[in-house]
């Protein structure tokens, strides 16, 4: 396949193995913030790859492992009012909330739909004049800017029976937080993803306050081998940096009508994280000017706050400070079939890629 | 049959238009001396040895595809099921649950594509049944077929792989991943360069050539939904070995590989119907791929794996950049109503 058998090469794969071993001499913990780096480092065997020196830790970069079971719980609330259509990504439908999730709720007979992106979730509502349309906005600033166009697009085309529940957050804060909170990493390999929107200097504040090393990386095995590379180079050589691996994507100053559509619909709010808490400024609200499409203010609805489930170490887990398999529950209370938490329920949960590849 | 003729509920009443049904479409197209008798069972005559009995229903969404359609998938799931464990297949049931309103011209369609499938693969289809549904109570036509075969004599082992031994090599008979990947493009319309068939076909021909070979084969599956990732985990799972699995041996085309890449699915899990994995000794793996090579069904045929001491209960991919993961049961179905 071209453009995609070129960074599966396995000689220049080899070779950088090769070129870390000989480069590493102290022990360095790296954290990938993205749940694309955390599926594709287990899907192609990276740690085999590595020397005993460089360990790779999950970081809170799956949207759906760091939300809130009220967000779910809310849905689900949303879902029970009259003439109401949910509309998803399919990752969402399987994630547990305090009693129920969506698709236990949709084969009970609530009318939600999973959609791919939210264009579909727009010709929903334009075909179904008489329903209201909650699309669930979910994911870092990958997602958001579709999350903003759709509801710009809805204004412009007088679609007022759609609105967005919002659970769309932003990556600087939480890769703080692990800092201050003293989580033991050297380095961040950066969201290739959220960096194409966001562009690199977002992350500039990393070195500069905290003396870590970021580079953005791609998804495929070349990428993230010379990205590890690049991270234990800065490491060694005492020199850490904002780099940019995943060039062919990434531009420092990152995609600007994106932001500026951002910037157009959203304002920044504090939002709750799991494993880290309420962070200052760290998700996206729907501002003013587009209220109307905003499903928090459009209906109202109580729900419960219950306490997340005791055993379950996600948290823990988004932190980096354990390991999937040093949760009890792992592989045994808790699989990809039978999810308590959410790490093991979203594909590109932690926990999910350790059960899928790498259980011993 | 009229263009524009649908099925309706009396089609199923028992009456005249059931009646009318089953003669002017199944016999006609089915037609053979057990089936002409229309008794409220098939006599059939005596078979000799153990007898294999299978069933499978078919929901494939859309029910025509690139390769075929829910009729040849329905003879060829069943006619594998069989031949796989080591029966020579011989008689077939089918049975039809159709939403009223779903065209007869399709129907037809369907109907003789499986006459042809099973005549193709030297089985006779000698019962059936036909019920009608009121409209939305089914989606188009569901289609259950059974099937017996004797099991071919000292071929007792290869339905549970008792005999397995370790450095015993994993065959398959060519590229996997086709018939699901032809069934989501046709499903979602996806505009693909070069379109995927499926790999849909009866691999009782195949197989019975390789049984040439009977002593050397151990195991052999079908390696439908769940794919062959699925076939080996089960294969191995609570067993004295583990398997180990090259990735750069598995045959995958590379529009199936390009699309599963754009979905984000994994070649390893997507459904097959035409595909069989085995598992034979190792002096005997070259003669039996030499075989199956001969065969138009399996031309492709490659040793992609072992059965280890090592790892037992597990399967491990040797990825194609150097690494190693393991190879589980999926949790859930990666694409819903694939055959």
């Amino acid at each position: 396949m071209k453009y995609i058998d070129e960074y599966r090469n396995k000689e220049k794969i080899l070779s950088l193995s090769a070129q870390i071993k000989k480069i590493s001499t102290k022990k360095v913990r790296l954290m990938e913030v993205c749940g694309g780096h955390t599926m594709a480092i287990q899907r192609f065997g990276i740690p085999d790859l590595l020397p005993e020196t460089v360990e790779l830790v999950s970081g809170p970069g799956c949207p759906v492992c760091v939300t809130s079971r009220s967000y779910i719980d809310k849905a689900i609330a949303y879902s029970k009012l009259p003439n109401i259509i949910i509309t998803t990504y399919g990752d969402l439908i399987r994630v547990p909330g305090s009693t129920s999730s969506l698709d236990k709720e949709k084969a009970k007979g609530a009318n939600i739909r999973i959609v791919y992106s939210v264009l579909d979730a727009l010709k929903i509502a334009q075909d179904n004049p008489d329903k209201k349309i909650v699309f669930l906005g979910i994911g870092f600033e990958t997602t958001a800017p579709g999350s903003a166009a759709g509801i710009i697009k809805a204004q412009m085309a007088g679609l007022f029976n759609f609105s967005v529940f919002s659970a769309h957050k932003i990556m600087p804060p939480p890769m703080a937080a692990l800092i201050d909170e003293g989580v033991d990493i050297q380095g961040y390999i950066g969201p290739g993803h959220v960096s194409s929107i966001t562009g690199s200097h977002i992350f500039d504040f990393i070195p500069a306050k905290y003396g870590l090393g970021v580079v953005i990386s791609g998804f495929e095995p070349l990428d993230l081998m010379q990205s590890i590379y690049m991270l234990v180079n800065q490491y060694e050589t005492k020199s850490p940096a904002v780099e940019i691996q995943y060039s062919r994507a990434v531009k420092p100053e990152g995609n600007i009508k994106a932001l500026e559509m951002l910037d157009e619909v959203f304002l920044m709010r504090d939002d709750w994280w799991r494993g880290l808490g309420i962070l200052a400024n760290s998700g996206l609200g729907i501002n003013e000017k587009y209220a109307s499409f905003d499903a928090e203010k459009q209906f109202e609805v109580e729900v419960e706050i219950l306490k997340e489930d005791k055993g379950c170490i996600c948290g823990t887990i988004l932190k980096g400070i354990s390991k999937p398999s040093d949760c009890k529950l792992f592989g045994k209370a808790c699989t990809p079939a039978e999810p308590v938490g959410a790490c093991m329920v979203s594909n590109e949960g932690a926990c999910a890629a350790h059960y899928k590849y790498s259980r011993e | 049959m009229k263009n524009n003729e649908t099925v309706l509920l009396g089609h199923g009443s028992g009456g005249r238009l059931s009646h009318d049904l089953i003669h002017n479409l199944f016999v006609r197209y089915f037609r053979n001396d057990i089936l002409l008798i229309q008794g409220d069972s098939a006599v059939l005559p005596v078979i000799h040895g153990t007898i294999c009995l299978t069933t499978d229903s078919f929901v494939v969404d859309p029910i025509f595809f690139p390769g075929g359609n829910i009729g040849n998938l329905a003879i060829a799931g069943t006619v594998n099921d069989l031949a796989v464990s080591g029966a020579k297949p011989e008689y077939l049931s089918a049975a039809f649950i159709l939403e009223e309103g779903f065209p007869m011209s399709d129907l037809e369609e369907i109907v003789k594509t499986m006459a042809e499938e099973a005549s193709k693969a030297g089985v006779f289809i000698v019962t059936g049944d036909t019920k009608v549904v009121e409209r939305g109570k089914c989606d188009k036509l569901f289609i259950n077929t059974s099937g017996v075969g004797s099991l071919l004599p000292d071929s007792e082992g290869i339905i549970a792989g008792k005999n397995i031994k370790i450095g015993d090599k994993i065959i398959i008979n060519g590229f996997i991943g086709d018939h699901g990947m032809a069934v989501m493009s046709a499903r979602n319309n996806l505009q693909i360069n070069s379109p995927v068939e499926s790999d849909c076909a009866c691999l009782n021909g195949l197989i019975s050539d390789a049984l040439q070979f009977k002593s050397a084969i151990k195991f052999m599956r079908d390696a439908t939904r769940g794919g062959l990732g699925t076939v080996l985990a089960e294969l191995c799972h609570h067993k004295p070995f583990g398997i180990n699995l090259l990735e750069e041996a598995v045959p995958v085309r590379e529009n199936v590989r390009g699309m599963c890449e754009l979905l984000g699915f994994d070649p390893l899990y997507v459904a097959n119907e035409g595909k069989v994995v085995m598992v034979v000794a190792a002096e005997s793996a070259n003669s039996i791929l030499h075989i199956m090579q001969q065969h138009p069904l399996g031309k492709e045929s490659a040793i992609i794996g072992e059965i280890m001491e090592h790892h037992a209960g597990k399967t491990w991919l040797l990825t194609s950049i150097g690494g190693k993961r393991i190879v589980d049961m999926p949790a859930g179905e990666q694409l819903p109503r694939i055959c």
